[in-house]
């Protein structure tokens, strides 16, 4: 027992100082795109504050993940620790190196999958490869290696000699995802890699991740909106929403944190039947949208919701209801998420 | 204790063989763990100016094979239709051989110029150049890759429009070999400039909006001969790099060329090259971090 606390206690002491197993620092990171002027049909933006001060470590050999709804500054915070955009203020520390003044440097620590596959849309998936393995300093021999080698282990042989253009989207990126692998780096930032893929494809993903971590210890950071994928491959999580973390912590130990409560939702035929007086008291704790409401709700208060809309007048009215243990989602909006836009899938 | 000495009496046995495997057996994030600690992580090497350059210009000269017809065919038709045009107006002569030699060039005017300004701009809007700016490539071979792989792709286009228009307008196919010079140094002031423009434009469409310019300008003041035109465009013309490719190619269907003029007008092809280009490397990086 004393045993038990005892290491518990040094695995927080451990988590909490791990200086020297940090691979990745950021601290005050603050980023404001400028004011837009008005356009004809484009209208005026004020200036954004993308990122507002973001602190967070990434260690050593762990998938990291940034979870946010669209625009809340989570490709503008990795565009800045890739070394394609400068922050304003604060500073970030990659394997050693101060990235705001040497961004130059990020290219050769780390291989960057992108959103946008513009640069390689008119290229066969193996010269794509190719290519991006050569750019990234390997020579000819290594370089079409590397690529066979990362074409056979993803599953892109048959489709190597086509077009990236001419392939369906989870097959451009994953085809794309195979171009990040091409040339070893200790660190892969991958912004939102499983896009459109089927589960085959998602499957080659994170496997490929997972040799790379067992084999190199390679760390991953990994944009991501999308909650249920977050849940099932990250070994930390930073919640981000408008330009701050609100919330960074294993997904397990983030939901611990609303574990006192379950999900509910209720889908209703047509309107909710306010005459009944359960559910006009429910109403003002439930977050509608259309004829869908979610319910945040203690267990035992779950349970006599669903025994007074299941029983009684109000049944009549319900299309449909589920009751679920918490999900990072319902982490984000407890800890005052403002965005919709996580994607459940 | 006693592994120490294990080691060290392994050691001394056979010095080369045991201290090999050691540090393999430690734990693979065990060694950059403790370089972290002390030092910064070793960088990767650096690609290298020439086989980037080589290996970007392969990936681009590729895409002929997907975008063929817009980077191959759409040039050649326009100039050939251009000569056909002309053929009614123009009978012989000088005339005859400024309309050829500017058919030939606008040909790479339009890829060059026009289609190269379009890419980069097409790939600066569409986070493409993000690809390039995560590899440690030097600027230069990304720029230069692209430049000379759409120099390359006017080659086969400037070659049937110069023999069509040799057959159409009774000129001598002889003098066609200063095509290998006027094609790569007209290329490569015209590719500059379109990566430039590409790059320096705040928005896509004011880049394809400056290659099209530039092409027209290529056409008007090239194809149409100079001494019809009033004092103003003539001067625009000398302003305009794709004139002195237009002049040095037509200069050689003369009976004796003046070479030293020849000459002279590709050398200006190439002092244009070489600032255009430079300009673009500057603009790429400058596009490149945000």
């Amino acid at each position: 027992m004393s045993t038990g606390t005892a290491q518990a206690q040094n695995g927080t002491a451990a988590a909490a100082g791990a200086a020297p197993d940090v691979v990745c620092a950021v601290r005050d990171l603050v980023k404001t795109y400028p004011a837009v002027r008005g356009r004809r049909g484009a209208p005026a933006l004020p200036e954004t504050r993308a990122n507002d001060g973001v602190s967070l470590d990434v260690r050593r050999g762990e998938i990291f993940g940034l979870l946010g709804p669209n625009g809340a500054g989570k490709s503008t915070l990795v565009r800045q620790l890739t070394g394609l955009m400068r922050p304003d203020s604060g500073a970030v520390t990659l394997l050693g190196h101060d990235l705001v003044r040497h961004p130059g440097r990020a290219s050769r620590l780390l291989a960057y999958l992108g959103q946008e596959s513009t640069a390689l849309d008119e290229l066969t998936v193996a010269l794509a490869a190719e290519t991006t393995g050569r750019l990234r300093g390997l020579d000819v021999r290594s370089a079409r290696a590397a690529r066979d080698a990362v074409l056979e282990e993803l599953g892109l042989t048959a489709i190597a000699g086509r077009p990236l253009k001419k392939l369906s989207g989870g097959q451009r990126r994953l085809a794309c995802f195979a171009t990040a692998l091409v040339g070893e780096r200790p660190v892969l930032v991958l912004d939102e890699p499983t896009t459109g893929m089927d589960p085959v494809a998602r499957r080659a993903v994170w496997a490929a991740v997972d040799r790379r971590r067992a084999q190199h210890g390679a760390t991953v950071l990994l944009v991501t909106h999308n909650v249920i994928e977050a849940e099932t491959v990250l070994d930390r999580v930073a919640v981000i929403d408008q330009g701050k973390v609100i919330a960074c912590d294993t997904p397990a130990a983030l939901k611990a944190r609303v574990s006192g409560e379950v999900r509910l939702e209720l889908v209703w035929r047509e309107a909710a039947p306010l005459a009944v007086p359960e559910v006009a008291r429910l109403r003002d704790r439930a977050v509608e949208s259309g004829r869908r409401w979610v319910l945040r709700l203690a267990p035992d208060e779950a349970r006599a919701a669903v025994a007074s809309v299941t029983g009684g007048p109000a049944f009549a009215a319900l299309d449909d209801f589920t009751l679920a243990t918490p999900s990072l989602e319902d982490v984000y909006l407890a800890l005052g998420g403002k965005t919709k836009g996580l994607v459940k899938s | 204790m006693s592994d120490r000495t294990t080691g060290a009496a392994r050691a001394a046995l056979a010095p080369d063989a045991p201290p090999t495997p050691a540090p393999q057996a430690v734990p693979a994030g065990d060694t950059p763990a403790r370089a972290q600690a002390g030092q910064p992580a070793p960088l990767a090497p650096a690609a290298r100016f020439f086989p980037s350059l080589a290996a970007v210009y392969r990936a681009q000269l590729s895409r002929a094979r997907v975008a063929r017809i817009p980077l191959l065919f759409v040039a050649t038709f326009q100039s050939v239709g251009i000569m056909i045009l002309m053929r009614g107006v123009v009978d012989g002569g000088s005339e005859a051989r400024a309309v050829v030699a500017g058919s030939s060039v606008l040909v790479v005017a339009f890829v060059a110029l026009n289609l190269l300004a379009q890419y980069f701009g097409q790939l600066r809007a569409g986070g493409g150049l993000d690809h390039y700016a995560t590899l440690p490539v030097p600027p230069a071979s990304v720029v230069l890759g692209a430049a000379a792989a759409y120099a390359s792709f006017t080659l086969p286009g400037t070659l049937v429009t110069a023999v069509f228009g040799c057959l159409l307008f009774g000129l001598p196919l002889s003098g066609l070999w200063i095509l290998a010079a006027v094609v790569p140094l007209a290329g490569a002031a015209l590719a500059g400039l379109g990566a430039a423009l590409g790059l320096l434009a705040p928005r896509q469409e004011l880049a394809t909006l400056a290659g099209q310019l530039g092409m027209s300008a290529a056409l008007l003041l090239g194809v149409l001969p100079a001494e019809r035109m009033p004092a103003v465009i003539v001067w625009a013309r000398d302003l305009l790099p794709s004139t002195y490719g237009v002049e040095a190619f037509a200069r050689t269907f003369e009976a004796s060329p003046d070479w030293a003029a020849v000459v002279f007008d590709l050398g200006v092809c190439a002092a244009v090259g070489v600032l255009s280009l430079t300009v673009a490397t500057w603009a790429y990086r400058r596009a490149a971090v945000r």
